[in-house]
């Protein structure tokens, strides 16, 4: 319907993450695209809906960053209304209800993780609003590549390093055999006492460098 | 030929030693007929906060006149100019209330903080995305080629 206007810009994207002995972690590369061309090679996918609460974005990358901040902005309401700390579920519900409104067309696709009072969650929610509870998973197009290494390597109570490792290598898998994604690994680990948000966890490729992989 | 082909434009921004630049063309066509040379894209701001204007001219003035009318109100409330990172909120907020029927035209913004002076440089898609650049910004439809040739020849604390 009418004239074509330039590509939004998309996060192609690697996300994953998956539960570990004392918490979440969640992962997600660096590269927004528009078309074929790279338009952001830092782009941060990682979003804070609350202190304990983070979402990693694969889709429009426009819908992501508002639906993310409307999150967050509505998290931030409930938790002081109840005087609760927030919950995985309530911030994938509200998501849920807002990207089914929709029908689809507010391209956001989320994997919610974080701890709250009834345990650690990841919960993955699409951009037509289907839900699902994992303990691990991985979305954006480069999902494939880091689900086939979550899927190896994944195991019950895993231990912190091991959890890291694990997140850190399957969106470098994304990183390296798809082209929308691309750049640096983001990782946010998340405890029942402490979030731990590392930009910039591991470089997988960068300008003019021959990585190691 | 698409619509953002119609007037055409070439946009950069580009963050240099404590400074910024902002460069656009100057020329004002409509398809392949050229009506003027001597056309301006880009929009004052602020005193140290300029906005050029990507794509259909039509959209970009409108644009550009809703977000200085934004930006007025903001700053006769707050009694102060606006930071970078709540302009950049307040564009990215102007271009999503058109999500589905957007703006055809996309804001480059350069300047330098208010405060602090450190230069600051940021680029949107057309439905608002924002990204804050660390080096350069290209956009227009020579976006591709300023982008090339940015990667080749850009370096960390250029000075003016």
């Amino acid at each position: 319907m009418g004239l074509k206007h330039k590509p939004n810009v998309k996060t192609g994207t690697t996300i994953a993450g998956l539960i570990y002995k004392d918490g979440v972690v969640i992962g997600a590369d660096t590269r927004a695209t528009g078309g074929s061309i790279v338009q952001v090679k830092d782009c941060d996918k990682v979003h804070y809906i609350a202190d304990n609460i983070y979402a990693c974005g694969a889709g429009t990358a426009a819908d992501l960053h508002q639906v993310a901040n409307m999150i967050s902005a509505q998290i931030r309401l409930h938790s002081l209304n109840t005087g609760r700390k927030p919950k995985v579920a309530t911030a994938a519900t509200m998501a849920r209800r807002h990207l089914f409104k929709y029908q689809g067309y507010i391209s956001a696709y989320l994997i919610f993780g974080g701890c709250d009072d009834d345990g650690s969650h990841i919960v993955c929610v699409d951009a037509n609003g289907f839900t699902r509870v994992e303990k691990f998973t991985s979305q954006g197009s480069g999902s494939l590549a880091a689900l086939s290494v979550l899927s190896t390597r994944f195991k019950l109570n895993l231990e912190r390093e091991e959890a890291m490792n694990i997140v850190t290598d399957s969106i470098a898998a994304g990183i390296l055999n798809d082209m929308g994604s691309g750049g640096i690994v983001n990782l946010c680990v998340i405890t029942r006492d402490k979030t731990q948000y590392l930009k910039h966890h591991r470089v997988v490729s960068s300008k003019g460098v021959m990585g190691d992989y | 030929m698409s619509i953002d082909e119609y007037n055409g434009c070439a946009i950069v921004a580009m963050v240099g030693k404590d400074c910024v630049a902002l460069a656009t063309d100057t020329r004002f066509g409509v398809q392949r007929s050229t009506i003027t040379t001597d056309f301006q894209r880009v929009f004052q701001m602020g005193p140290r906060l300029f906005v050029a204007m990507s794509g259909l001219v039509t959209d970009a003035y409108t644009v550009s006149a809703r977000l200085k009318y934004r930006l007025n109100l903001y700053e006769l409330r707050e009694n102060r100019p606006v930071s970078p990172s709540v302009f950049v909120s307040m564009v990215s907020n102007l271009l999503y209330e058109r999500r589905f029927g957007p703006y055809f035209s996309t804001p480059v913004i350069a300047g330098l903080d208010p405060t602090s002076g450190k230069p600051f440089i940021a680029g949107f898609d057309c439905i608002g995305d924002p990204s804050i650049g660390s080096d350069f910004i290209t956009d227009g439809t020579a976006g591709e080629q300023l982008m090339g040739m940015c990667e080749t020849f850009w370096r960390p604390d250029l000075n003016k």
